[in-house]
């Protein structure tokens, strides 16, 4: 599963991690995110993310 | 006008006096905007000032290096208190290169449109050498703007932290040790909890990245300069970041008729004696700067609301659209209020709190009319029950981010 960058902001979303503090489990991948999901430090939506190369 | 914090380092900034309101925060003691001067072999301008302040700027610096020499302009953030006189600085220095992050770049461009200015774009672990000294720059996004940036200067270590670690401070001294301290904490602590308190995560992380840097001092944007007191600060910041509770309750209310203010007296009587410190804000009264400093390190939130054409009332609607931004954690709280009718008025401050991830203790407490004996008593039960679970959790110390 692949991480994304937020272009604002630059926090990364590791799939491998989620994001607990809103509930997301670890191994949630980033298109199973919900629609309404935001950025957890600066609180833009899904398509201001892009996927991070490896 | 300047203030020297090492030989050739020199704070070139203004003192606003008189400046009460800064976009809606209560200004109570004025505001400083920093810039300074650091001289190697070249010099280097950390950050301007707002724009009407511009002229002074330009003849601090003129009196302190010449403004004929300024080789380089720093902008650490494009918000327009520190780069308002921006143009004016270029424009009088004629041979200064404007050094940058790409953000900060992008955003002085929204606010001040294409310019022709010689840039020079850095990034994290990049530096600048002045001849003798150096700047050495770190992002630091979302602290508070995606452009955010801190300034080091390994040789006199000194930290330019912009808004991070700032007060909204106006006073004769530039040093934390020239003022009582316990005001320059307060005014810190107003500062962390209505410009950044939501970026809890991202100031964790920034405070990690200079945690490796030896500080002898700390320059902020705002206020005065860090050098007695720097663990301090620090300190503070890390209980912050992680919105430590301490042993307190807060009664944040609205009334009409008296009714809720009854009611918020109860809770507070109730709440006495139970080893948790109490305070009774009435929202006209207070102001939400004042409400959400409290906020920041309170474990319990009592938010009370009478019932005004079948919705809260405004003034509480607008402390809790302001509390929902800055996001402030690890809270317990519990809703009341009066109504005559339908209790929409408790009902929505409960669905607020709810929402900002408050957890909720108990349904709201209600008073139809005036509160009578039996309400009295439960309103005072719920105050004591607040106050135990503020010392609980005091003592558990839930910290966030975790």
């Amino acid at each position: 599963m692949k991480k994304y960058e937020c272009t604002v902001c630059a926090y990364v979303y590791d799939p491998d991690v989620g994001d607990p503090d809103n509930a997301i489990a670890p191994g949630t991948a980033f298109e199973e995110l919900p629609d309404d999901w935001t950025c957890p430090d600066c609180g833009v939506g899904k398509d201001m993310f892009e996927p991070l190369d490896d | 006008m300047h203030a020297t914090l090492a030989e050739g380092v020199n704070w070139v900034g203004i003192i606003d006096w008189t400046v009460r309101d800064f976009h809606g925060y209560e200004t109570r003691r004025g505001s400083t905007y920093n810039s300074y001067l650091v001289q190697g072999e070249k010099t280097a301008l950390i950050d301007a000032v707002k724009a009407p302040f511009a002229d002074t700027l330009l003849g601090n610096i003129d009196e302190t290096v010449g403004l004929g020499s300024v080789d380089y302009v720093v902008a650490n953030h494009a918000e327009p208190d520190h780069s308002g006189s921006l143009a004016a600085v270029m424009a009088a220095c004629p041979k200064a290169t404007l050094v940058t992050n790409e953000k900060c770049a992008e955003i002085l461009e929204g606010y001040y449109g294409a310019r022709e200015w010689p840039t020079h774009i850095v990034t994290t672990g990049d530096s600048l050498d002045l001849g003798g000294r150096t700047l050495s720059f770190v992002q630091v996004p979302m602290v508070h703007w995606p452009d955010s940036m801190v300034t080091y200067c390994p040789e006199e270590h000194i930290l330019f932290s912009n808004d991070a670690f700032g007060q909204h401070l106006a006073s004769s001294g530039r040093f934390d040790d020239e003022l009582d301290l316990s005001v320059v904490m307060d005014e810190a602590k107003t500062y962390y909890a209505n410009i950044v308190m939501l970026y809890g995560r991202p100031i964790a992380r920034a405070l990690e990245a200079v945690g490796g840097l030896q500080i002898a001092m700390i320059a902020p944007a705002h206020g005065v300069i860090w050098r007695e007191h720097v663990a301090e600060i620090l300190d503070a910041y890390n209980d912050w970041v992680r919105c430590r509770p301490r042993a307190r309750l807060l009664v944040i209310y609205e009334s009409m008729w008296g009714s809720t203010d009854a009611m918020a007296h109860e809770i507070l009587a109730g709440a006495l004696g139970h080893g948790a410190e109490i305070e009774l804000l009435e929202v006209g009264s207070t102001g939400r700067t004042r409400i959400a400093t409290e906020v920041l390190d309170a474990a319990v939130l009592a938010v009370g609301s009478p019932t005004l054409n079948m919705t809260l009332m405004p003034e509480v609607a607008g402390v809790l659209t302001y509390l929902k931004g800055l996001a402030p954690r690890n809270k317990a709280g519990l809703a009341f209020g009066s109504y005559g009718w339908a209790p929409s008025g408790p009902k929505e401050v409960h669905a607020a709190l709810e929402g900002m991830g408050v957890e909720m203790l108990g349904e709201p407490l209600t008073a139809r009319w005036r509160p009578d004996d039996e309400v009295r008593a439960r309103c005072r039960e719920a105050g004591r029950m607040m106050a135990e679970r503020a010392v609980r959790a005091a003592a558990e110390g839930h910290l966030y981010p975790v």
